[in-house]
């Protein structure tokens, strides 16, 4: 096992995963958890059944109707505003229940996105490799799992056979050092970086979340940061487990009980990375000094502090970079100089497995204490898991969200991406989700992305607001 | 998986950076459980104008790039969601190679299973082949050698590129990956009674 220089938590969870070396570039790797859902899911246990092939390892598989249920109070079995979501979510179900998967249904109470799901209940654990058809799997590399996105067919590939090929990506650590100051959240942390290294800044890597305020981040703040490690284009993103992990997923369901708890708790004590291993690359952000960060742009890396303004694209270091931002604030229809506080908002989106854990919420609720939304703007939370709701509604936090005019949704991946709900169609939408891609909410929509306290003060000022100057 | 060793044809420049897989194919165009019938939807935010007409604008609309087998593109392509209709709905239009400089490593995995070969080239390369290609109208016949590991442009310049060898070989021989796994069922076995002992929670 140990060879004896010092490691990586990745080279330890990836050399402790490999079945066989497939060629100097790959590895066979055995796959600890499987998670399915409607949308990819579908497809892959459709492919299976139509080769004539059944799962090997169902106890390793786990289904979550998640992405394409509808998200209205009150909603039925099949209910989602896309066409196609009632024989996806079907055809997800019947496998699921024909094949003996752990099967969370849309009624299920621990049913949720299932990047908010897994760890949750302990279906993410540390030094677990965990694969989804969904890019943002490695969200749960906030708990110290080596997760990451993967195709249908990969995943039909993983039913069968409970491995998979993959090549071994190159390694990253991202320090991010200092304190935090009050009022800016894992969300700007994530987005400063995407800023700094660029949106293609972390292909090939994967990339290891370290440094005090990462340390200092309660889980769910590292659960958001690892969600957005696609966005700069790492499939992998993670924080190794310590005593804060560890503490977190202790009597969680699906957490190892008893006997099997210590021993899996003294082996995630040796995960994480030996003093003087080595990185392919290094990155450090200075966090002392961050402010809340939003995006004005078509990509994640198009982003700034909350009181600068839209840049010039005039001013772009090169040719590339003012197209882009030419491009960027055509779309966004903004001009260069404008102050991002001020812009003003059709819609504030709370929502998505990047930002509506409890943690999430509470943090909204503090500012939307007492106000009231800004006549004219749509306001939509989405909780990220039904556990989460029915904590926030013991909390009386979902009162605070309608009476300051706030819907009040069902838990699923909602208005994140647009499948069907022209809702948001043409509209400014300051959103705690992670993609500002052109068309990504709804056709025309304009996604500027920002943390849930900035998402609340916005709602409430109507306009892109800095949550610490809120009068 | 369908084979390709080697692909000769026309080939449509869309050189910008971060082309997300939302644009290969939006959201709203992944229903249904089937494997094919995407491609109709390739792009379609830039290919169709609000009424739902061709844009003429957009490079795929316009002859010869409306029969492209090859994309030139730039870096981060296909970076963004895991959908694996993006790749599904470049393989129904017509293509079976994008030659760019970097690639969004989902789509990178899922292009393959889908008959299409993701060839890094350094952006010079790249821009050096587009401008053949619009010399020649877009006429220039490009080719994608995935034996020889190596790209022609029109003029008969040669680039040769890396590939993951186990990719390469599934693809040129058009293997059932599944088949191919299963055939290592020792292993496979023998690893995990071992791990099992080791790791018994994670079962």
């Amino acid at each position: 096992m140990s060879t004896g220089s010092p490691r990586t938590f990745f080279e330890k969870v990836w050399e402790d995963h490999v079945i066989t070396a497939l060629g100097p570039d790959s590895d066979l790797l055995q796959v600890d958890r499987l998670v399915l859902h409607e949308l990819s899911g579908s497809q892959a246990v459709r492919a299976l059944a139509e080769a004539g092939r059944k799962p090997v390892s169902r106890e390793q598989v786990y289904t979550v109707i998640e992405h394409l249920i509808s998200t209205q109070p009150g909603r039925g079995p099949t209910d989602s505003v896309s066409k196609s979501g009632p024989v996806m979510i079907e055809t997800t179900r019947r496998a699921s229940r024909e094949w003996g998967f752990h099967f969370i249904d849309y009624d299920d109470p621990r049913q949720g996105i299932a990047h908010v799901v897994a760890p949750e209940l302990g279906i993410a654990f540390p030094g677990a490799t965990l694969v989804c058809c969904d890019s943002h799997t490695s969200t749960v590399g906030g708990v110290g799992a080596l997760s990451w996105g993967i195709g249908a067919s990969e995943a039909e590939h993983v039913l069968a056979t409970q491995t998979l090929a993959q090549s071994r990506p190159k390694t990253m650590r991202v320090s991010f050092e200092g304190s935090l100051r009050e009022g800016v959240y894992a969300k700007d942390m994530i987005l400063a970086l995407i800023g700094q290294v660029g949106a293609q800044g972390g292909i090939g890597y994967a990339v290891e979340y370290a440094g005090t305020a990462v340390r200092s981040l309660p889980i769910e703040g590292r659960l958001t940061l690892c969600n957005m490690s696609i966005e700069f284009s790492a499939k992998y993103g993670f924080v190794p487990p310590d005593e804060t992990t560890i503490a977190y997923l202790a009597g969680r369901e699906f957490s190892p009980k008893g006997a099997d708890w210590d021993r899996a708790v003294a082996y995630w004590r040796g995960l994480p990375t030996d003093e003087g291993a080595r990185f392919d690359r290094e990155v450090a952000v200075d966090c002392s000094s961050l402010a809340p960060q939003v995006t004005w742009g078509i990509s994640p890396q198009q982003v700034g502090a909350i009181d600068g303004q839209v840049p010039d694209p005039a001013s772009a270091t090169d040719g590339e970079a003012r197209s882009l931002a030419e491009r960027a604030l055509d779309y966004m229809r903004l001009s260069p100089g404008t102050p991002l506080s001020g812009i003003p908002i059709d819609v504030a989106y709370i929502g998505s497995c990047t930002n509506a854990r409890l943690s999430d919420l509470r943090a909204a609720a503090v500012i939307l204490k007492g106000r009231k939304v800004k006549a004219g703007v749509q306001a939509v939370c989405v909780p990220g898991s039904t556990p989460v709701k029915r904590a926030a509604e013991a909390e009386g936090i979902d009162r605070i969200f309608r009476d300051a005019g706030f819907e009040w949704h069902e838990s699923a991946c909602g208005f994140c991406g647009h499948i069907g709900s022209d809702r948001f169609a043409d509209l400014r939408v300051v959103s705690t989700t992670n993609r500002n891609f052109e068309g990504r909410q709804g056709p025309k929509t304009r996604t500027h992305l920002a943390s849930p306290a900035t998402v609340a003060a916005s709602a409430v000022a109507g306009c892109i607001a800095d949550a610490r100057r809120l009068g | 998986m369908e084979s390709l060793r080697k692909v000769t044809g026309i080939a449509a420049p869309m050189l910008r950076i971060n082309i997300d897989t939302d644009q290969i194919i939006p959201a709203l165009f992944l229903g249904g459980t089937d494997a094919k019938g995407y491609g109709a939807n390739l792009f379609h935010g830039w290919r169709f104008l609000p009424d739902g007409q061709p844009n003429p604008e957009f490079i795929l609309n316009q002859p010869p790039y409306d029969r492209a087998q090859i994309l030139l593109a730039d870096r981060n392509f296909g970076c963004g969601s895991s959908r694996e209709r993006a790749p599904k709905a470049l393989r129904e239009f017509g293509f079976r190679a994008i030659l760019a400089p970097s690639f969004g490593g989902i789509f990178f995995n899922n292009c393959y299973r889908n008959g299409i070969i993701p060839v890094e080239l350094p952006i010079e390369q790249v821009r050096a082949i587009a401008d053949e290609v619009a010399a020649s109208q877009g006429l220039g016949q490009v080719t994608v050698d995935v034996e020889e590991k190596a790209v022609a442009s029109p003029s008969g310049s040669r680039y040769a590129f890396e590939a993951p060898e186990t990719l390469r070989q599934m693809l040129m021989q058009g293997l059932d990956e599944i088949a191919l796994t299963l055939s290592r069922q020792d292993a496979i076995d023998c690893f995990r009674a071992e791990d099992r002992t080791r790791r018994p929670w994670a079962y």
